[in-house]
């Protein structure tokens, strides 16, 4: 009959009138100030610049090669390398930013900085709230601003901060035993040049040895 | 003490225009009336849209407004400042003087209506013996100011909005005068006053005398009720302003304080058309059980009023929007016939309750007419048409 979905459509919401009244749970809307949503692990909103130990400016993973600001596909990164260089995490000398500057207003949160980075320099922070009262300054964070340490990283992504450091901390080990195989070989290089040095100065030189057997034909 | 109450503004009335000369005695009387009723519907509007959104939100499980103020409800006042400071944008092309007038249009016919209301016993600012006539007249004014509204602002989507609201308002104002003239037929009178003191008194089960508890009375409810809803562009007749296809029709071009007015205006709209129903069907001011007479008129009034309003509200979170063809299909092939068998069927209940025939027998009979027409005539409205679930080609 002639009006009969519209009852029945009254009678939904007219339920939906009173539900949200009587059951909380209907209520879908999160009260946001106050309230918040738990976000997911993977949220990303703006990159920051991790550094380890206590002195921000000294601990900075970056050293400024400048693939990130290569990469950024709106152009948002602006990096000065510096003149001199720090040791970095293993020990080995190399440049670090001198200027490192993200404007917000052009990032678009792709993520692409922290995949092409090289040294686990770069990573997605989850602040959102970042306006500000001032639309040009505001909106240009600079180095110091950027900067975030390894402990917050790992807050924010815990997983990703434990992987990351897990092969930071690997390949530190592994350039360890490098060096220390390198400076072996060093010192048993010199020893050898030595006692050679030394055969030689004690007997005449030789002809040089036989050319080795050629390898078997295939 | 309860007369007392219930006849309290109209003796504070009494008072002060008491101390003026008598010479400007009518003049401070009418100001002051004419204060009341713009402070206290104003406000009305307030309250209401306020109400509106939170009960629109509750009906989507939203809580709606409630940052302003406590619970939200001073919401209107930073939305009132909002507008005001509003920068005043007028179109370059548009008829400025037309432009100009047209909100002041919309507002001061919908506030004039309000003369002819009866508010509560011995509370109406006009007497008027043609009050419903007067109250359709000023009304139907309404019209025109959208049309110039639509008309001076050149825009096309405020062209088409104010084409629509015309053909929609004259297409609905025809049920909405029928489906009245039933009780002034009954009554014998177009006063207001006169029409809700016909609806005093109580029936032998209880049910006061009002015209809605009668068959006729009831289809003359429900369909000035629809038609209020399209004359006011209220949801699911909001085609005029649909703002996913006009934007906000004859309005688009109105900013700030101007686009308040039209808002104003159509509320203002709104109340009075409600108004005119509770004086007309549902018994004016007065009470709906004869113990719950102690309670002031004019609350009555205002009860009824905002039940009404709640109606509005909870239809406006309900349907969607018809399309054009829809709504003229209803006005024409529904709401006018079933109007003017509604009227055979008050002039039978008139002539049966004269002859002295028992009411059951009258109702029987006006409740098989209006019934029996709606059957059929739905049957009619449906006929030919297949409602099947929709599939789309290329969406799936």
């Amino acid at each position: 009959m002639l009006g009969e979905g519209i009852i029945k459509g009254m009678a939904v919401t007219a339920k939906n009138f009173l539900g949200s009244y009587v059951s909380e749970e209907r209520l879908t809307t999160i009260q946001y100030p106050e309230e918040r949503q738990v976000l997911p692990e993977a949220v990303r909103q703006f990159p920051f610049l991790v550094f380890d130990g206590n002195d921000a400016m000294a601990g900075l993973r970056c050293v400024a090669c400048q693939i990130c600001e290569k990469e950024c596909p709106p152009k948002c990164i602006y990096i000065e390398k510096s003149k001199d260089k720090k040791p970095d995490y293993i020990g080995k000398p190399q440049l670090y930013p001198a200027t490192f500057d993200i404007d917000i207003s052009v990032c678009m949160s792709c993520q692409i900085c922290v995949e092409v980075c090289p040294f686990d320099a770069i990573k997605m922070d989850t602040e959102f709230e970042l306006s500000t009262g001032d639309r040009f300054g505001g909106l240009l964070v600079n180095k110091q601003q950027l900067a975030k340490s390894n402990a917050h990283y790992h807050r924010i992504h815990p997983t990703e901060a434990d992987e990351v450091d897990g092969r930071l901390a690997a390949e530190k080990v592994k350039a360890e035993a490098k060096a220390k195989a390198d400076a072996e070989a060093k010192i048993k290089a010199a020893a050898e040049a030595k006692a050679k040095a030394a055969a030689a100065a004690t007997a005449p030189p030789t002809a040089p040895a036989a050319p080795a057997t050629p390898p078997a034909p295939k | 003490m309860a007369d007392d109450l219930d006849q309290i503004f109209v003796t504070i009335s009494h008072s002060i225009v008491g101390l003026f000369p008598e010479f400007w005695q009518p003049v401070v009387s009418a100001i002051l009336a004419i204060a009341a009723i713009i402070g206290v519907f104003a406000s009305l509007f307030a309250v209401t849209t306020v109400f509106e959104r939170k009960g629109l939100g509750r009906i989507q499980n939203r809580y709606g407004p409630n940052r302003v103020g406590p619970f939200g409800f001073l919401q209107p006042a930073a939305d009132g400042i909002k507008a005001l400071i509003k920068e005043d944008v007028v179109p370059r092309a548009a008829d400025k003087v037309v432009h100009f007038l047209a909100p002041l249009a919309v507002v001061v016919p919908a506030f004039l209506v309000y003369a002819v209301l009866p508010i509560g016993r011995n509370m109406v600012l006009v007497d008027f013996d043609a009050g419903v006539l007067f109250f359709f007249a000023i009304g139907a004014a309404t019209e025109l100011s959208v049309f110039m509204a639509g008309w001076s602002s050149r825009n096309k989507y405020s062209l088409l909005g104010a084409m629509r609201a015309i053909a929609q308002m004259i297409s609905y104002e025809i049920p909405l005068i029928l489906s009245a003239v039933t009780v002034i037929m009954i009554v014998g009178s177009l006063s207001t006053t006169q029409i809700v003191n016909a609806q005093a008194g109580y029936h032998s089960i209880g049910l006061p005398n009002w015209f809605v508890f009668t068959p006729w009375g009831f289809a003359g409810f429900v369909l000035f009720m629809i038609a209020a809803t399209a004359e006011t562009n209220r949801s699911p007749f909001d085609l005029p302003e649909g703002e996913s296809e006009i934007i906000a029709g004859y309005y688009i071009e109105y900013s700030g304080f101007k686009f308040a007015l039209f808002f104003l205006g159509e509320y203002m709209g709104m109340f009075a058309i409600s108004g005119l129903a509770i004086t007309l069907f549902l018994g004016g001011w007065h009470a709906p059980l004869a113990a719950l007479e102690v309670v002031p008129s004019w609350m009555w009034f205002f009860a009824k009023l905002l039940a009404i309003i709640f109606v509005f509200i909870w239809v406006r979170g309900t349907l969607p929007r018809l399309r054009m063809d829809q709504l003229m299909n209803f006005a024409w092939k529904f709401m006018l016939p079933m109007a003017l068998i509604n009227i055979i069927s008050a002039a039978v209940w008139h002539f049966m309750v004269r002859a002295g025939l028992p009411g059951y027998q009258c109702w029987l009979v006006g409740a098989a007419i209006v019934a029996g027409s709606y059957i059929l005539l739905g049957r009619g409205l449906m006929e030919g048409k297949k409602i099947e679930k929709r599939t789309y080609r290329f969406a799936e």
